[in-house]
């Protein structure tokens, strides 16, 4: 690893700069037949993270290039991508975190299609998400100011409530790749998040959804999908919680 | 204008057969709720059952030394054994079948494969657990002109 300092006399507090190379899969439909690797070798700060070293690449190497971010700051869920192998955020994951002596690894998530480099069809997984009615589902009079909660009832499903759906969960599951129809961990948790609030009423709606085929009982409890959150959900925890309201029918 | 696109589609980039993306159909069963609760109390009962299987057969009296056609017989004389050993079987065919099923579920990829391998599983099963039970049931300790040093002890011929 090469340091490169601006000037001999580094001030300090100076952030290091160094190169590393990044390695990514890349496809364009229009040219290529399969994915393949590329090397880019950037020069970036210790105080930079994945979605700097890809920008650099796109803006000043190869504009072709294609991936999703928005936000830049972990909080949309757009960018998250397998980075060394491990579904991360580029946007969270900081360069000093993984070893800059050998390539670093990107491609897009695994399990969904891959429409343009790291950019993948998230339709499927969407789509399953929709499924389990992620919205508030209530009857009787509307209030007119809002819908009370004890700081209690709110704790309760406080954790499932952080999801920011970028799929990092559900394309690290490795029941989710077989076949893409189980309904994955980013589904649950969003089931998760209704279920257990007080102010709604549609738990057992959303239960036999989720008691499916292809629902919580695929789950082979591989703590993958926990591993994978950028939020630090703990998701196969919210997924048991559901496997143990449907065998219970008590929320 | 005529821009014919000829852009191969993206399903030539994937590993796995997913597009164009269709969910199968919902179920509205319980069946694979009582599969999982099956897998963790049969689970439970095997440990028992196959622990104690090992530790009679191999760890007490002479170990595995003992083990010959006289230890067997002796063994099936008693119904505790009996039940204890149809428990074993059932539990264990039943258990090891639904664990393949649900890895054929995993990793076949078209249905008609998953279908042709699931059939394969059922008759395995319905093969050896009814031959099985057969030979509980049926067993004959004392067979009639067999040497009488490999018999048990309480048979007639000894
Ligand atoms: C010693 C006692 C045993 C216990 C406690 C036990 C427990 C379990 C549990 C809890 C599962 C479900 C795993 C999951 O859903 O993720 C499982 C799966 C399985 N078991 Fe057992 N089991 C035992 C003995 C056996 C035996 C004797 C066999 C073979 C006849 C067997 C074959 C399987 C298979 C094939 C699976 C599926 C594997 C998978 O889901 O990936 N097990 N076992
Ligand atoms: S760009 Fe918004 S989460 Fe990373």
């Amino acid at each position: 690893m090469a340091t490169t300092e601006a000037a001999p006399a580094a001030k300090v507090g100076a952030i290091p700069s160094f190169e590393v190379t990044v390695r990514i899969r890349r496809y364009d439909p229009e040219r290529d037949s399969a994915p393949h690797w590329e090397d880019y070798k950037v020069q970036v700060h210790g105080t930079d993270r994945i979605l700097d070293a890809l920008h650099k690449v796109k803006w000043e190497q190869d504009g072709s290039l294609t991936f999703r971010r928005s936000c830049a700051h972990g909080v949309c869920g757009s960018d998250a991508m397998r980075i060394n192998g491990v579904n991360r955020l580029a946007c969270k994951s900081l360069l000093k975190d993984l070893d800059p002596s050998k390539p670093i690894t990107v491609e897009p998530i695994k399990g969904l299609p891959v429409e343009k480099d790291l950019v993948v069809d998230m339709e499927p997984f969407f789509q399953s998400y929709r499924e389990v009615m992620p919205f508030l589902i209530t009857s009787g009079h509307e209030p007119t100011k809002e819908r009370l909660q004890s700081a209690h009832d709110r704790e309760r499903f406080d954790d499932t409530t952080k999801c920011i759906l970028c799929a990092a969960c559900t394309s690290s599951c490795p029941v989710f790749w077989t076949d893409g129809q189980y309904f994955g961990p980013a589904a649950i948790v969003n089931a998760h998040r209704f279920i257990f609030d007080s102010r709604d009423e549609g738990a057992d709606l959303r239960l036999e959804v989720l008691n499916d085929r292809e629902g919580v009982w695929r789950c082979r409890t591989t703590f993958n999908c926990s591993e994978a959150c950028p939020r630090g959900i703990q998701i196969t925890k919210a997924i048991a919680e559901v496997k143990q309201a449907l065998l219970t029918r008590k929320v | 204008m005529t821009a014919v696109q000829s852009t191969p589609g993206p399903s030539d980039a994937i590993d796995a057969p997913r597009s164009p993306y269709r969910r199968s159909k919902p179920t509205r069963t319980n069946f694979e709720l009582y599969a999982w609760l099956f897998m963790r109390m049969s689970g439970v009962l095997l440990v028992v059952l196959v622990l104690g299987h090992l530790f009679i057969n191999l760890m007490l009296g002479d170990g595995i030394h003992q083990v010959d056609f006289a230890f067997v017989a002796g063994k099936w004389a008693s119904p505790f054994w009996k039940v204890w050993d149809l428990a074993m079987l059932w539990l264990a065919m039943l258990h090891g079948t639904n664990g393949v099923r649900t890895i054929i579920n995993d990793y076949a990829e078209r249905n008609g494969t998953r279908f042709w391998l699931k059939m394969g599983l059922y008759a395995a099963f319905t093969l050896t657990v009814v031959l099985g039970t057969l030979v509980i049931f049926t067993f004959d300790p004392c067979p009639i002109g067999a040497d009488p040093a490999l018999l048990p002890e309480f048979c007639p011929a000894r």
